[in-house]
């Protein structure tokens, strides 16, 4: 309670997102279609020399997985891992 | 702390198989994301399930599960399936394929499983070209699209898909595009429960060679236009729902209703024909001894 704002309803659970570098085309699906937008395209390179993704902004992720649902190439999940609740 | 989980899908897949063969921005594999999320709502169990595909990158999806599959020849994937279930009637038999293999080489086929009403849920991949041969021109490629046999742009008339197969009598007719992932799981859910011929459209981007050729972008660019200009219209008349070239796309559940199947249809047959001499098959290996 450091300021005096109203403090934001704590989160039960954080999003977590799996990238397979590897098998990513580099195609912006996941990108695009985040609910979100917490993906971004790297700069880097991955082996095949597509751009693949990664998770911009952690905290916008409420792992809902729509990133692993449009992946054609399977590279990509997302899921929800429970946060122990602070006393 | 969190283990290290791995990807609900790779079950599903044949993973020394991939990667696989679809290029960067096609929407196959987005449709295998939503049947293996079919798959696990479902709660089938998976010895149950077999999956057919005819030729084409569609074709590949067959290969790329892990399921028991066959990669069937150019067109016959619903003969082989439609046998497949006769033999089999304790499976849940999946067609997987392209536009170009169910609606040209194997048109008839189609038409006639439809007719016939074979238990089958046919997953109809369209991406308005032959993507493996080289873009060749379908009877689903729109009037004015350039394919590699027609330079000019098409100008047959094109199969509008889910009005033939009303008019044929499947009894589970759907469209949606590659962008509508999760009406795309669930109808998929719905075709697997029910009985009977079911046939789900699902129009998706081929980047290399429709895109390219018409101009319109890559993969995203079309999964963009498929977002902007899709209108959902459940229970909409299929006449009313074909496809012009880079035109408004009418997606939904057009049709579903009831209609006894082949076998029921045979053995109801058979029963009022031959009475108590006549014995229903059911499964291989629980047939009577003659």
């Amino acid at each position: 309670m450091t300021t005096g704002t109203a403090t934001k309803k704590e989160k039960k659970f954080r999003g977590i997102v799996v990238i397979n570098h590897a098998s990513c085309k580099g195609c912006a699906f996941c990108v695009e279609f985040c609910p979100t937008k917490a993906l971004a395209l790297e700069k880097g390179f991955n082996a095949k020399g597509y751009h693949p993704p990664y998770l911009a902004t952690p905290e916008l992720c409420n792992g809902c997985d729509m990133c692993g649902l449009f992946c054609p190439d399977f590279a990509i999940f997302g899921y929800r891992e429970k946060l122990e609740q602070a006393a | 702390m969190s283990e290290l989980r791995e990807n609900p899908v790779n079950e599903y897949l044949r993973l020394d198989r991939l990667p696989s063969i679809w290029c960067p921005g096609c929407g196959i594999g987005t449709t295998v994301n939503c049947f293996t999320r079919a798959l696990t709502e479902s709660k089938l169990d998976l010895d149950k399930v077999a999956i057919v595909s005819g030729i084409g990158c569609t074709g590949r999806v067959a290969g790329y599960m892990n399921l028991d599959s066959f990669h069937t020849t150019h067109g016959r994937a619903i003969p082989f399936a439609t046998g497949l279930k006769l033999a089999n009637p304790d499976l849940k038999v999946v067609v997987y394929s392209g536009d170009g293999d169910l609606s040209a080489i194997g048109g008839n086929h189609l038409v006639h499983a439809a007719r016939r009403n074979a238990d089958l849920l046919v997953v109809c991949v369209n991406n308005f070209t032959y993507g493996m041969t080289g873009g060749q021109v379908t009877p689903t490629t729109p009037i004015s699209a350039v394919a590699s046999t027609t330079p000019y742009g098409a100008y047959e008339e094109t199969f509008n898909l889910p009005n033939l197969m009303d008019a044929c009598g499947a009894v589970y007719v759907a469209r949606w595009t590659a962008f509508h992932v999760r009406q795309i799981a669930k109808s998929m859910g719905e075709g697997l429960k029910k009985k009977g011929f079911r046939f789900i459209e699902i129009i998706a981007p081929c980047p290399t060679l429709y895109l390219r050729r018409n101009k319109l972008g890559d993969g995203l660019d079309e999964m963009k236009y498929y977002k902007e200009k899709s209108v959902v219209k459940n229970g909409a008349d299929t006449r009313e729902v074909g496809l012009d070239y880079h035109d408004k796309i009418v997606v939904g559940k057009f049709v579903d209703r009831e209609r006894p199947t082949l076998e029921e249809a045979m053995d109801k047959r058979f029963t009022d024909v031959l009475g108590a001499k006549y014995v229903p098959y059911t499964s291989p290996g629980k047939q009577p001894l003659a």
